[in-house]
């Protein structure tokens, strides 16, 4: 029994290795399964291995690879944990690509501490600090979600064509509103407008009448808050309304929620915000692919399939699955000219690219990446009407 | 002699109004803390929690009392329920000082370990809020929402500035000058006052001339109760539930009450008004102001701030620290900290 056993086994590690060495990729899906994003990330981990799957399915990847997940857990803020997670995963895994991290935070860390080091290419679906931008990443570095950077740019478009030259701003006190703040006032600077004042606040505060008070003395012909809907912004904004300070704002991601309506109701009336989404029909296919076997609209789910499946597309195109190929393949995949390609597209996509032809991958979240290989990011601009956010259009 | 006006009204928008508002919310939560630290002896740190209680209490009583389609006219039903929320915060206070504090008191505890202690039940309360209501913004307001809009008031005198007044702002001012004359009335001029007057100037003396120590100890449990109840439904009915805006509160409304003196009513006052008003006064923008003010050619490119609104907790406690330094014992000589 015990011999039977051994040698079952020992076949099947052969059969395994032998497997490995031609027919078999393992790609590295490192994500927050535990921490402040844990209920996240099992819907952005289905999201990735749906891809996965289904490039295995189809059998085209460079002759017929299969294509095999390895879990690891980047806790989201301890640095520590992830890379030391991300190195088991390239050394003793040998996976050719990396799928995460998830938090900007871990994410630099495990860039820098393993995957520039090692060469492996990483691919995050949800890291979206603008100062990853201009990390040094000898090119392995895409993300599938725009930089805040990107979302100041926007901003600061949506509100010049709107007409509004003079704004007062104010973050939220960390670096997520200190960032957006930021890079929104720099853009708006630079297109000519004035932002009257610049100021912070802080989360969970009893009274901002002192901030409203230099705000509305500051002026300006609306009110931009860069914060939260369930924390210190909703404070501000009902500050502002209530002393006539401001009666119309702009909103950025962080502040648009179901709350905005049922708190203020119309008294928004007139306010603009923006938030990620996109039209395209890649949304609505993504979701239909899923099916019930996970929550395809769970928050950056549809990012992490486009995730996994540039890093196969862009091992076709190259030919080989190591990094130090492929990567400069990936903002080829996944910008035009090309067949244009949506999730459940991926047999197709490998067949053209086996072919000699050109593809532009659109996947779930409309990915066009540009400059250091980030996301351009697809926003939704909303206005509030009647008391209810209703969308402008897609930008 | 318009622009003066003007001058005037901008200024009690921004920083008057709020400012006498917010500070009659600190005044009120500080007298809480003030009498426990006066009669008891001991930094109640529980006492944001008990406001948290007490207003919770409230507002799943207005709730109700909503679902019932009782109504205040135009004022907040919350007030038809704050008997409710005060006689649930009196009970709890109850229950905790017989199962906490009381076995401290029979030990003859130092002050340090109470302020421990109150930690404890602090930790506890926050716990028991969260696990009732949930940790997440509660909205209880309703009637009319102003006295006179911003926008009302510019059509009305024709002037450039508006002056709003919510309806809330209207009922803290009043409730707490009522509160207070009640408070004052009740420690000066009743039998049970005096006694805990006494037992607070030196209670050894006070135990000597029979008075009945358990009976001043549930006495300035029961007041404080009301107190915590009132300040926390005012300050929740002005801007909003949450339990953890309520732990945070802690902080000026314990420096209002050193600032003033702790053990001193009305030092607790003064005290709340001077760190409200310290808040928002010395963080304000003067530009609009002075643009009224100044001829044309003065008038000022900058913001005219004095700091910018990101150090106004700073302001709190470098005032809290100049009168620890300069005056130990508060502003109306308290007992030193």
């Amino acid at each position: 029994m015990k011999t039977l056993l051994t040698a079952t086994a020992t076949a099947a590690l052969l059969a395994g290795a032998a497997h490995a060495d031609d027919h078999e990729v393992k790609l590295g899906i490192i994500l927050g399964f535990t921490g402040p994003i844990e209920s996240l990330t099992p819907h952005m981990a289905a999201g990735a291995e749906m891809a996965m799957s289904e490039v295995s399915d189809s059998g085209k990847l460079l002759d017929g690879m299969t294509v095999v997940p390895v879990r690891a857990d980047s806790t989201c803020i301890d640095a520590g944990a992830a890379s030391a997670a991300a190195e088991r995963l390239i050394t003793s895994e040998g996976v050719k690509g990396i799928m995460g991290a998830d938090c900007s935070g871990v994410t630099g860390a495990v860039l820098s501490n393993v995957a520039v080091p090692n060469g492996v290419v990483m691919v995050s679906p949800s890291a979206t600090s603008p100062a990853l931008s201009s990390v040094e990443d000898n090119g392995l570095f895409f993300r599938t979600a725009p930089s805040d950077a990107r979302q100041g740019e926007i901003m600061a478009t949506i509100l010049m064509e709107r007409g509004m030259e003079e704004v007062a701003l104010t973050y939220t006190n960390n670096d997520y509103g200190k960032g957006l703040a930021d890079s929104f006032a720099t853009a708006f600077e630079d297109k000519g407008g004035t932002v009257t004042i610049n100021t912070a606040h802080e989360d969970g505060k009893a009274d901002y009448s002192a901030e409203v008070g230099a705000m509305a003395s500051a002026g300006g012909d609306l009110l931009v808050v860069a914060g939260y809907v369930d924390q210190g912004g909703s404070g501000v904004v009902r500050s502002a309304l209530d002393t006539g300070a401001f009666d119309t704002f702009h909103f950025p991601d962080g502040m648009i929620g179901t709350a905005l309506e049922e708190n203020f109701g119309d008294a928004l009336d007139g306010s603009s915000g923006q938030l990620p989404g996109t039209d395209s029909p890649g949304g609505d296919k993504f979701v239909e692919l899923a099916g019930d076997s996970f929550d395809a609209t769970s928050t950056f789910a549809p990012e992490s399939y486009d995730a996994a499946a540039l890093i196969m597309l862009a091992m076709q195109a190259a030919g080989s699955v190591e990094s130090g190929d492929y990567k400069d393949h990936v903002m080829d995949v996944a910008n035009a000219p090309g067949e244009k390609i949506y999730p459940g597209d991926l047999g197709k996509a490998l067949e053209i690219i086996a072919g000699g032809g050109d593809v532009d991958y659109v996947g779930a979240t409309a990915v066009e990446l540009i400059g250091p290989g980030e996301s351009a990011g697809n926003y939704r601009e909303i206005i509030f009407e009647d008391g209810k956010m209703e969308t402008v259009k897609y930008r | 002699m318009i622009d003066l006006l003007n001058a005037i009204v901008a200024l009690s928008n921004f920083v008057l109004v709020p400012a006498v508002t917010y500070g009659s919310q600190l005044a009120l939560g500080a007298l809480g803390v003030t009498l426990i630290y006066g009669i008891l002896r001991f930094s109640n740190f529980a006492h944001g929690d008990t406001m948290a209680f007490g207003t919770m209490v409230t507002i799943l009583v207005t709730w109700g009392l909503q679902a019932l389609g009782v109504g205040f006219g135009p004022l907040p039903t919350a007030l038809l329920a704050l008997p409710f929320g005060i006689a649930a915060c009196m009970a709890l206070v109850l229950v905790t000082d017989r199962m906490v504090y009381r076995f401290y008191r029979a030990q003859k505890a130092k002050p340090v370990v109470f302020v421990i202690v109150s930690i404890g039940v602090m930790f506890i309360l926050n716990g028991l809020v969260r696990f009732i209501i949930g940790p997440g913004d509660q909205r209880f307001r309703d009637g009319e929402n102003f006295i006179i809009t911003a926008r009302d008031f510019k059509d009305m005198t024709g002037l450039r500035e508006g002056l709003a007044l919510k309806t809330t702002q209207g009922i803290t001012v009043v409730t707490a000058v009522i509160v207070v004359a009640l408070l004052f009335w009740f420690l000066n001029r009743t039998r049970t006052g005096k006694s805990m007057r006494a037992y607070s100037d030196n209670e050894d003396l006070a135990l000597l001339s029979g008075i009945n120590p358990d009976r001043v100890v549930m006495v300035t449990w029961l007041i404080v109760a009301a107190l915590a109840t009132v300040a926390g439904t005012l300050y929740g009915l002005d801007k909003s539930f949450k339990p953890f805006t309520y732990f945070q509160l802690l902080l000026p409304v314990f420096a209002a009450a050193i600032v003033g003196g702790l053990g001193s009513p009305l030092g607790a006052i003064a005290g709340g008004y001077v760190i409200a008003f310290s808040e928002v006064l010395i963080t304000y923008a003067w530009k609009k102001v002075l643009t009224y003010l100044v001829p044309e050619a003065l008038e000022p490119d900058g913001l005219v701030q004095l700091l910018s609104t990101n150090y106004k907790f700073a302001v709190s406690f470098v005032i809290l620290l100049i009168v620890l330094l300069f005056r130990p014992t508060g502003l109306f000589r308290g007992k030193a900290v």
